[in-house]
C-alpha cells in the first residue's frame, strides 16, 4: 500500500504535478477567477500597442492633466501623457520585475532549502537560522537599502526583491525534503548508486514542485507589491519609463486637484495583487495538507 | 518560565549579533569610497584623508568591526554625515512616533481581526465567511501606500475630518486626529492578516476532541468558542502577529511618507537620498534591535498563552 503511490510519483512525476494542480483548481473556484484576472492583465500588457494608440512616454503639452474622456479614457498626467497607455506599459515592468525576482528567489530558495533538508544537522540549523533572520527583517527596508546602495536599475531592483523573498522558499522546500529523504524510493536510488545531485534533481525536486509553485504565486503578488512600493518611494525603474508605483508617486504630488492620477494606478496594483492572492490562496488550501479538509 | 526566558534571550543576543555583523558587511560592500561620495568629486586628497580618519575608514577591517560592535553596544553610533548630530539622538527623536503608530495599529488590528476571524470560522462556508474572506484578501492585497492615498483622499480631502499632515501634539483630540488615519491604514492591513490566521487556526481547533467534550458536558457554545477554542488558537495568531509586526515596520515607511508623519521610515528615506552612511548604519542597527525585541516579546506571549511552551 505504501510503496505504490511512491512508485507512481517517482516514475511519473510530471503528470502527478498536473493532476494535483487540476484537483486544486477544481476544488477552488476562486482560483479560476484569480487565474483569469491574472491572465487578462498579462495579455493586456503583452498586447499594449494594440490596446492604445498613444506612446507611454510621448509628452503633449496641449492635453496636460486632461480629465478622463473618450480620447483619453483615464485622462492624462501633468506632461500630457496618456494614463491608459502608461498603465499598459507599466504592467510590463511590474510583471517583468515580479516574475524575474520570484523566479530567482524560487530557484535559490529551493536549492538552499533542499540542501539544508537533505544534509540536516548543524548545516541545516545554521542555514535555517540565517533564513529566519532574513525573514524577520522588514523586507521593504532590506529592499530599500539594497536598491539604494546598488542604484535603481531594473536588474538591481530584481536582485533586491529576490533577496528578500528567498527565505520563504527555503522553508517551503526544506520541510518536504526532510520527509522524502526517508522514503523507500530514495533509499532505492541510493542502493542503485545514483549520485546525490541526480537524486535531488530528478527524484526529490519533482515531489516538492507543487508546493514551491503555489508559494511562487503568492510571492509573485508580494514581489509586485514591493516593486510598486519601492517605485513609490522613488527607488523604481528610472523615469520616464512608466511604473505603477512611480505613477502613484507622480500623481500624489497633484492629489488635491487631480486625484485620478494616483487612484487609477493604485486600483491597477490592487487588482493585480488581489488576482494573484486569489490564485495562490486557493492553490495553497489544496496543497497544504493541514488545510485540505477545509475545501 | 525563567529558564525559558533566559534561553530565548540568549538566542536573541546571538541573532542580534549575527545581524549586526551582516549590517557591517552590507555597509562595507557598497561600491565606491564613502568619503568621496560625501565630499564630492572635487574634494582634495587631504580632505578625503581627514574624513576617512574621522569615520575610521583608514583602520584595518577587523578593527573597524570591533569598533562598530563596541559602538553599537554602547549606544555610540557615530555622527550623522548630514546634520552633524549624533545618530542615536536623531533616531531617538523619531522613534516614539513609529512605536506609537505601530502599537495603535496593532491594537486596532487585533480588535478587528480576531473577532472577524472567529466569526468567519464558526460560520464556515456561509455568506458571512465568504464576505470576510474576500474582504480580508483585498485588505492584504492592498499596498500600504495605496490604502494610505485612498484614506487621505476620502477622509482628509473629500470630508475634512482629519488633517492632511498628521504630526500634531498637545491636546488629546489633536493626538487622536493626527494618529487616526495612519493607524487605520496600518490597522486595516494588520486586521486582514490576523483575520485570516484566526479563521484557519479556529477551524482547526474547533475540530478537536476537547471542543466536543466541552459541548457534550453542556458548556454554552459562546463560551466554548471564545474561551476554550480561541485560547487554543492563540499560538498561530501570536506567530503571525509577531512576524507581521516586522513587515508593519516596513509598511510604516510608506504610511509616514503619505501622511507626512515623522518616524523611522521618513528618516531612513532621507538618509538614503542624502547618502548618510553613518545614519543608515544606525538605522539598520535600530531595525535589528526592534526585530529582536519583537521576537522576544513573541516568545513571552507564547509562554503566557500556552503554559506547555515553557517546557520545550
Amino acid at each position: 500500500m505504501k510503496a505504490a503511490p511512491d512508485a507512481a510519483i517517482e516514475t511519473n512525476s510530471e503528470p502527478s504535478l498536473r493532476r494535483s494542480l487540476m484537483r486544486v483548481f477544481n476544488t477552488n473556484k476562486t482560483s479560476w477567477i484569480g487565474l483569469a484576472l491574472f491572465l487578462i492583465i498579462v495579455l493586456a500588457a503583452l498586447a499594449a500597442p494594440l490596446l492604445t494608440r498613444y506612446d507611454p512616454i510621448d509628452q503633449d503639452v496641449f492635453t496636460k492633466l486632461a480629465a478622463p474622456s473618450s480620447a483619453h479614457i483615464f485622462g492624462t498626467d501633468e506632461y500630457g501623457r496618456d494614463i491608459w497607455a502608461r498603465l499598459l506599459y507599466g504592467a510590463r515592468i511590474s510583471l517583468m520585475i515580479g516574475l524575474a525576482s520570484t523566479a530567482i528567489a524560487m530557484l535559490v530558495g529551493s536549492v538552499i532549502g533542499v540542501l539544508a533538508g537533505w544534509h540536516g544537522g548543524r548545516f541545516d540549523a545554521l542555514i535555517m537560522q540565517i533564513m529566519d533572520m532574513l525573514l524577520a527583517f522588514p523586507a521593504l527596508i532590506l529592499g530599500l537599502i539594497v536598491v539604494a546602495m546598488l542604484g535603481p536599475s531594473m536588474t538591481n531592483i530584481i536582485i533586491a526583491i529576490a533577496l528578500t523573498s528567498i527565505p520563504p522558499f527555503a522553508r517551503i522546500a526544506r520541510a518536504p525534503t526532510i520527509v522524502i529523504k526517508e522514503r523507500e524510493f530514495i533509499e532505492a536510488c541510493r542502493a542503485l548508486g545514483y549520485s546525490t545531485p541526480r537524486i535531488l534533481v530528478f527524484h526529490v525536486l519533482p515531489n516538492i514542485l507543487a508546493e514551491i509553485l503555489v508559494m511562487g504565486s503568492l510571492w509573485l503578488a508580494n514581489s509586485i507589491r514591493t516593486e510598486a512600493s519601492l517605485a513609490f518611494i522613488g527607488l523604481g525603474v528610472k523615469p520616464p519609463t512608466p511604473t505603477w508605483g512611480g505613477m502613484i508617486r507622480e500623481g500624489f504630488e497633484n492629489i488635491l486637484d487631480n486625484a485620478w492620477l494616483a487612484v487609477v494606478p493604485g486600483c491597477a496594483i490592487l487588482l493585480l495583487v488581489f488576482a494573484l492572492n486569489l490564485l495562490g490562496d486557493g492553490l495553497r488550501d489544496a496543497v497544504d495538507p493541514k488545510l485540505k479538509n477545509e475545501a | 518560565m525563567t529558564a525559558f526566558l533566559i534561553r530565548r534571550a540568549a538566542l536573541a543576543i546571538v541573532t542580534g549579533f549575527a545581524v549586526l555583523t551582516l549590517v557591517f558587511v552590507l555597509v562595507r560592500i557598497v561600491p565606491g569610497d564613502p568619503a568621496l561620495v560625501i565630499l564630492g568629486d572635487y574634494a582634495s586628497e587631504s580632505a578625503l584623508q581627514a574624513l576617512r580618519e574621522r569615520l575610521g575608514l583608514n583602520l584595518p577591517l577587523w578593527d573597524q568591526y570591533v569598533e562598530f560592535l563596541k559602538g553599537a553596544l554602547m549606544g555610540n553610533w557615530g555622527v550623522s554625515m548630514v546634520t552633524g548630530r549624533p545618530v542615536i539622538e536623531e533616531i531617538l527623536k523619531v522613534l516614539p512616533w513609529t512605536i506609537e503608530l505601530t502599537v495603535v495599529s496593532l491594537i486596532l488590528g487585533l480588535l478587528v481581526g480576531v473577532p472577524l476571524g472567529v466569526w468567519a470560522a464558526i460560520r464556515r462556508n456561509q455568506t458571512l465567511d465568504y464576505l470576510i474572506r474576500v474582504v480580508s484578501l483585498l485588505g492584504l492585497s492592498m499596498p500600504a501606500f495605496v490604502s494610505a492615498v485612498i484614506l487621505l483622499l476620502m477622509f482628509a480631502i473629500q470630508v475634512r475630518w482629519f488633517p492632511v499632515i498628521s504630526a500634531q501634539t498637545g491636546s488629546l483630540s489633536a493626538w487622536f486626529q493626527s494618529i487616526a488615519l495612519p493607524a487605520i491604514n496600518l490597522g486595516i492591513i494588520m486586521a486582514a492578516y490576523i483575520t485570516r490566521v484566526t479563521r484557519s487556526a479556529m477551524l482547526e481547533v474547533l475540530q478537536e476532541d476537547f471542543v466536543r467534550t466541552a459541548r457534550a458536558k453542556g458548556v454554552p457554545w459562546n463560551a466554548v468558542v471564545w474561551r476554550h477554542a480561541l485560547r487554543n488558537a492563540l499560538i498561530p495568531i501570536i506567530t503571525i502577529t509577531g512576524l507581521f509586526l516586522g513587515i508593519q515596520i516596513g509598511n510604516s515607511v510608506l504610511t509616514e511618507i503619505v501622511f507626512n508623519r515623522p518616524g523611522l521610515g521618513k528618516l531612513i528615506v532621507g538618509a538614503l537620498n542624502q547618502r548618510d552612511y553613518t545614519m543608515l548604519q544606525g538605522m539598520m542597527v535600530i531595525y535589528t534591535l526592534i526585530v529582536v525585541f519583537i521576537n522576544v516579546l513573541t516568545d513571552i506571549a507564547y509562554g503566557l498563552a500556552d503554559p506547555r511552551v515553557k517546557l520545550r
